[in-house]
């Protein structure tokens, strides 16, 4: 049974309140969901008050400029910052993206940041995504073959064998849609997901795979792809535009038109 | 992520601005739910008509009454909303309607039609008194 709230030790009570210098002009609140794992404490949110004048157009700036200048143990994920890593996907303004690619502008009054949803959290805004990844390896996101390798040249796909893997390849496994979907946060620990859906799609689609069947075979299962409802989230979220809900109809379709 | 762990969940429902299209499919549950509901109230109806005039009269007596006819807009919403998200569900099925801006206009479609019909069914049923 899916539970709607969080337990106790997971509420978030409110926390401190920053201010930005007295000669700031054009300040913004940022409201960051903070949780020490040293301390014995619950969650909590702290306000942080940025001087816009002083910091770069995107929220992973707005972050950087306060772990700098006002509160070095503010803790997060981030690295390529122009998305394509996926380190600094984080719940901003109640939606999943990346911090890096998301506009500070984009969002009107105060901003509120968030780890990705329903996940547990080692600190801050970090959050552990071992389980996620463990369900992307369990697709077996690789090419597999059972005819021979050809000699003299790699296995080669025409234009439109390879136009199937457009929208699918792109994925850059940030999380955002997984952790945005209802029906993976009351069955994360039955259902895959979209993300490694997307990719176990991604190698469905692939014309020089041929474990097509036995991937099909793997995700004829109630729970592992069938917990898709077309929520529709994942697709809202996905930072890189994919479309993680129509990957997910399309192995639906292939199990049914290999019944018939 | 074990109920034992020590470590917070992070919150989901509480923070997230759930798009329209969610909330959509949440209402495709919840009227799903109230045509279950309905289905029992329907039966009743049946019962009440089969057992003659009096239990006729008591339970539509009930049902016109200003918080009877308010359920039984309530259903008739429900049947609509539930039947024009099901025919969307259909087109997914096959494949289609996933772009954000189908997706847009399904939803608009959705509302309009469920509501209109809704509507019509009320203006049809006050005109026939």
């Amino acid at each position: 049974m899916a539970a709607f709230t969080l337990p106790a030790h997971s509420v978030v009570k409110p926390g401190k309140l920053w201010k930005a210098s007295a000669a700031a002009t054009r300040v913004k609140k940022f409201i960051i969901y903070r949780y020490d794992p040293e301390g014995n404490q619950n969650p909590r949110t702290d306000t942080y008050e940025v001087d816009l004048d002083a910091c770069g157009a995107m929220v992973l700036d707005a972050l950087l400029y306060i772990k700098n200048t006002m509160d070095s143990t503010l803790t997060l994920r981030r690295s390529c910052r122009e998305g394509i890593c996926g380190s600094c996907a984080m719940n901003i303004a109640g939606r999943n993206t990346l911090a890096c690619t998301k506009a500070i502008a984009d969002i009107a009054g105060e901003v509120t940041i968030y780890p990705l949803p329903h996940q547990p959290v080692i600190k801050d805004l970090v959050c552990d995504l071992t389980h996620f990844y463990a369900q992307y390896a369990s697709i077996e996101p690789w090419m597999k073959t059972d005819s021979a390798t050809p000699p003299d040249k790699e296995r080669l796909q025409s234009k439109a064998e390879r136009d199937q893997l457009d929208g699918l390849y792109e994925c850059i496994l940030c999380a955002c849609c997984s952790t945005s979907c209802p029906s993976y946060w009351w069955n994360s620990e039955r259902y895959l997901g979209p993300a490694a859906l997307l990719n176990a799609y991604r190698w469905i689609s692939d014309s020089r795979d041929e474990a097509t069947g036995e991937r099909l075979d793997a995700l004829e299962d109630p729970f592992k792809l069938y917990r898709c409802h077309t929520i529709m989230n994942c697709t809202d979220a996905c930072p890189k535009d994919l479309n993680p809900a129509r990957a997910i109809a399309g192995i639906k379709q292939l199990m049914i038109k290999r019944k018939m | 992520m074990s109920s034992d762990d020590k470590r917070p969940l992070s919150p989901h429902l509480q923070i997230y601005d759930l798009p329209l299209t969610a909330r959509l499919s949440l209402l495709h549950r919840g009227t799903g739910i109230l045509l279950f509901v309905a289905l029992w109230v329907l039966t009743g109806v049946l019962v009440a008509a089969a057992g003659g005039e009096e239990s006729w009269q008591q339970v539509h007596g009930y049902l016109s009454s200003w918080p009877g006819r308010l359920v039984l807009l309530g259903f008739t919403f429900s049947l609509y909303f539930h039947l024009c998200s099901g025919i969307r569900h259909l087109f997914w099925d096959i494949g289609k309607g996933f772009s954000s801006q189908n997706v847009a206009i399904s939803n608009a479609l959705i509302i309009l039609v469920s509501s209109l019909l809704t509507l019509l069914t009320w203006l049809l049923a006050w005109s026939q008194g």
